[in-house]
């Protein structure tokens, strides 16, 4: 039972991954680059929301709602003045300028608040304690639920976005050929603005769960960043659908890890990663014929 | 027209730089221990810059992951001088071991582009991080002390560990600058100017990241143990931090990226804002943080790359130059 158990909240940590992957994903499937700031943003979301229930005292539900349009205009900035010139340099030139951006936003959360952690735990009411004790063993939260619905919900809202909404149409248009969709006059500029938008509102509520389940500080973000990573990897780059199954495999990965040894669980997490990555790019063949 | 490869310029530098390796050997034997200890960390963000540099300006692998290699080489230090070898011999032991370990990791890692490289590099840090910590021999997460180089007196030592940068340096330099000059280091250059081209002509771009890799895997290795040698004490936490990365991004974005001189300007700056601002503290990484991004963004090829470009300035002859012949009136 407990190996059950361990699965079950295994998928309710994946789903919060593939919440922090989501964003990730929508860049890299419409504009092919992996924004190195990413688990930043998530945690800048965090602080956003955070500040808002201190000054106010409001749950940290409503102060999402606060924070959301503040990070969707972050995203907009983010993509004017720094991924839009990178993306025209070449593929590393989106790295290095996201990583340093990546510094610069920890070191300055570091300056407006202090090294110390913080939760928004105390601020999300009853849903942070409340569960169902199924069977003795088996128990399943009202956040893990939570979470879970809310992920499935956003992939779902995203693909229904992408399918069915002109907007969403200029967006995989763009995805597939930018010039050629320049061509029938699609704006890709527009349309990158708009998909790093989105995807920083989804980081911020990737920050929101963060902030609830556990604690942050001013550099959590690399962690953060590479869960999404693996997540993104797991499921197959390019695929959005595959980032949701990603992140619930990296959770499951991760809490059949603890089951072995407490420290074991983020190891547990990037062997998997790992294994996908050689098992895809035939790293193994290469792997097995130098062996033999 | 003629094609040259020494200028003046270059003739002057390079003979002038052999000059100033023999001049810093003489440093320990004049000047306190704490400046040698400086000179020191010089040597070893100028190994890191450098070897970095092999990597991302010559092979286009951007890894955030070299923090592997310099863990594998503070950490060989200690555990090979745990077995009773005496520690300077087992500070080359671990410099071959960071070369080992690259090896097999370059099967894998060098398949994968752009992102997943630069990520896929990180995990692997974070994944013998975590090893590490899991042993109680190795001090697990709460570091560890290089005991052994206490049976030398305090000024030797930090002599010795100078020289022994030095060394380092010096031949990883030599090894790069040869090998850049070699029929190898045209196909290098090749790859980084166009690795697509380069493949279609016929260079095995393959072998030669390896190359690379493994030559930047030995050097980060090296830049491990001159740190455990400089500090006496390692812990996961920072000897695997990915601040070495951002440190390594800074310097050769700022010094000129695919340059063989920029990146030790890029080291040298670096450790000259350090000594400024001796505090440390969230502003300079604030300030590291926005140079490396506006380098990356709005002068790519660093302030050595951009110097090279409008003047025709090289110092170090690792290419080839058109020069118009002159007329005879």
């Amino acid at each position: 039972m407990t190996i059950v158990n361990a699965v079950l909240q295994g998928i309710f940590l994946g789903a919060f991954y593939a919440v922090l992957a989501c964003g990730l994903s929508l860049m890299f499937g419409v504009m092919r680059i992996i924004n190195l700031a990413h688990g930043d943003l998530a945690v800048l979301g965090a602080y956003v929301i955070f500040v808002i229930v201190e000054h106010t005292g409001a749950s940290a539900f409503v102060a999402f709602a606060v924070a959301l349009p503040v990070m969707i205009v972050l995203g907009y900035v983010l993509q004017a003045i720094v991924l839009e010139r990178s993306l025209k340099a070449g593929i590393l030139t989106p790295l290095l300028a996201t990583f340093g951006l990546s510094i610069v936003i920890q070191n300055l959360l570091q300056l407006g608040f202090s090294p110390d952690v913080h939760s928004l735990g105390g601020s999300a009411g009853s849903v942070t304690t409340a569960s169902w004790q199924v069977t003795s063993g088996l128990s399943v939260s009202a956040l893990g639920l939570l979470v879970l619905v809310v992920a499935v919900i956003v992939f779902g809202g995203l693909q229904l976005f992408l399918s069915k909404t002109r907007v969403g149409w200029m967006m995989r248009a763009t995805a597939e050929d930018a010039d050629a969709a320049e061509l029938v006059g699609i704006d890709s500029r527009a349309v990158y603005s708009r998909a790093t938008a989105i995807a920083v509102g989804i980081a911020a509520l990737g920050g929101l769960f963060l902030g609830i389940r556990s604690v942050f500080d001013p550099v959590s973000g690399p962690t953060q960043l590479i869960f999404a990573f693996e997540a993104v990897v797991i499921g197959g780059m390019g695929s959005l659908w595959g980032t949701l199954v990603g992140g619930v495999a990296l959770g499951v990965a991760q809490t059949l890890g603890a089951q072995i040894h407490p420290q074991l669980a983020v190891m547990a997490g990037h062997l998997l990663f790992l294994a996908v990555l050689i098992v895809r790019f035939g790293g193994g063949r290469l792997l097995l014929r130098s062996m033999g | 027209m003629k094609v040259e490869r020494w200028t003046r310029t270059s003739k002057l530098f390079t003979g002038g730089s052999g000059g100033l390796v023999i001049l810093l050997a003489c440093v320990p034997l004049i000047f306190e221990p704490d400046v040698v200890q400086k000179l020191t960390t010089l040597l070893i963000l100028v190994l890191l810059a450098v070897m970095w540099n092999a990597l991302a300006g010559y092979g286009g692998l951007l890894s955030v992951g070299q923090q592997a290699f310099i863990g594998i080489g503070a950490y060989g230090t200690v555990f090979f001088s745990g077995l009773g070898i005496s520690p300077y011999p087992a500070m080359l032991l671990a410099t071959l071991l960071a070369g080992a370990v690259s090896l097999p990791i370059s099967l894998f890692a060098l398949r994968l582009r752009a992102a997943q490289f630069a990520i896929g590099m990180w995990v692997i840090a974070e994944v013998i991080s975590i090893i590490i910590r899991l042993d109680q021999n190795l001090g697990a997460g709460t570091g560890i002390s290089l005991t052994q180089l206490n049976q030398y007196e305090p000024n030797f030592r930090q002599a010795y560990t100078f020289w022994l940068a030095l060394a380092f340096t010096v031949v990883f330099l030599a090894a790069l600058f040869l090998l850049l000059r070699s029929p190898l280091g045209a196909s290098l250059q090749a790859i980084r100017d166009d690795e697509d081209a380069a493949r279609s002509l016929g260079v095995r771009v393959a072998a030669r990241k390896r190359l690379l890799f493994v030559l930047a895997g030995l050097g980060c290795g090296a830049a491990g143990v001159l740190i455990v040698a400089n500090t006496l004490f390692i812990e996961p936490g920072s000897i695997f931090s990915v601040q070495w990365s951002a440190y390594m991004i800074f310097m050769v974005l700022v010094g000129g990226l695919g340059t063989f001189e920029g990146p030790i300007l890029g080291a040298i700056l670096l450790f000259a804002i350090q000594t400024t601002f001796t505090q440390g503290g969230p502003w300079y990484l604030v300030g590291l943080g926005a140079t490396a991004a506006l380098f990356a963004l709005v002068l790519p090829r660093g302030v050595w790359g951009t110097v090279e470009e409008r003047l025709g300035l090289r110092l170090m002859p690792v290419g080839y130059r058109v020069v118009e012949k002159k007329r005879d009136a």
